[in-house]
């Protein structure tokens, strides 16, 4: 029981992920979290402004089936699975967010100083959250895939376009972390 | 009756996900700043097994459940698609620490604040609707 309340090492989590590409290839269906995006622009009138959102619900439902029961998922894990320990994080990452004003790093799954009440109501933080949420899914629809369906299903099946789409994912991730945090805060 | 297996995996994502800790925004700027082999670890061994089994299922000819071959779609050729929506993905990714999948176990595991991130994310997937056609591919 232990084991399953402790944090999952990342050998048994890397093959556990390609369990879930793999139940979804034998269900007839293929991995991609961010495709549900491009659904519910539809379910909300996306189909009035753009052919691209011209789909049949109907052959997507499961798409949302599966993003409702990876929500479920997650409160299931916090709260029946988890011993709330600590993320084992590098003291150098620590020490590294403290100088950047963040405090208790790894003490929850996200910084309270970007995620709280007091953080979402500022200017200031509720443009960060926005920004990145716009990135997201302006992005992963420009590039046909997000890290499920590129970085594990592409890579996977060893296709180029989604090599060129992961290369892509981390110079803008670094450049992120590296050289745009580092500004804001 | 027929959607309860998608909504079982998706469960057993989510788990996966948050006992991971994938889908924490630490572990994330830990791994574009190199300082953990974390989640290299994960993408690598899941990639890996991933290869792996579709090997398996072409050699074996294993099955879908339809009695289809496995099959994963081929993406469209192109490269500008690739890598400069790549990158704007990257930059999103990093700054929330959240891509699609997390964004919603997160908001399960209590992070509500999520919703905002998650309505940004399809106005975005909109916008791309809009001007997929004046856009280079």
């Amino acid at each position: 029981m232990e084991y399953l309340l402790n944090p999952w090492p990342w050998y048994v989590s890397g093959p556990l992920i390609a369990i879930v590409m793999a139940l979804l290839l034998y269900f007839g269906k293929t991995f991609g979290m961010s495709s549900n995006l491009r659904t519910m622009c539809t379910i909300i009138g996306g189909d009035k402004f753009s052919d691209f959102f011209k789909i049949k619900i109907k052959d997507y439902r499961w798409n949302l089936i599966v993003a409702f029961g990876a929500i479920i998922g997650g409160f299931i894990a916090t709260q029946y699975l988890s011993n709330d320990s600590i993320t084992d994080l590098n003291p150098a990452t620590v020490t590294e967010l403290k100088n950047m004003g963040f405090e208790n790093s790894g003490a929850s799954l996200v910084p309270n100083e970007m995620y709280n009440l007091e953080a979402i109501t500022s200017t200031k933080g509720l443009l960060l959250l926005i920004i990145g949420g716009l990135l997201v899914g302006f992005g992963t629809r420009y590039a046909g895939g997000c890290t499920s369906g590129h970085a594990i299903t592409g890579l996977s099946s060893l296709q180029k376009p989604s090599l060129i789409a992961v290369i892509g994912f981390f110079i803008g991730g670094l450049i992120m972390t590296n050289f745009i945090l580092p500004l804001i805060f | 009756m027929k959607y309860i297996k998608f909504l079982l995996v998706g469960i057993f994502f989510g788990i996966v996900l948050t006992k991971s800790e994938a889908v924490s925004w630490y572990r994330i700027y830990e791994m574009f700043r190199f300082q953990s082999f974390h989640m290299y670890g994960i993408i690598g061994t899941a990639v890996l097994s991933g290869i792996l089994f579709l090997q398996v299922s072409k050699k074996g000819h294993l099955k879908s459940i339809k009695g289809a071959d496995i099959f994963v779609p081929k993406k469209d050729r192109g490269i500008i698609r690739y890598i400069v929506g790549g990158i704007i993905f990257g930059l999103g990714w990093a700054l929330i620490g959240a891509c699609p999948g997390p964004m919603y176990i997160l908001l399960g595991t209590g992070v509500y604040s999520m919703l905002i991130v998650i309505a940004a994310a399809i106005l975005g997937t909109f916008i791309y609707g809009v001007l997929k056609n004046k856009l280079p591919h």
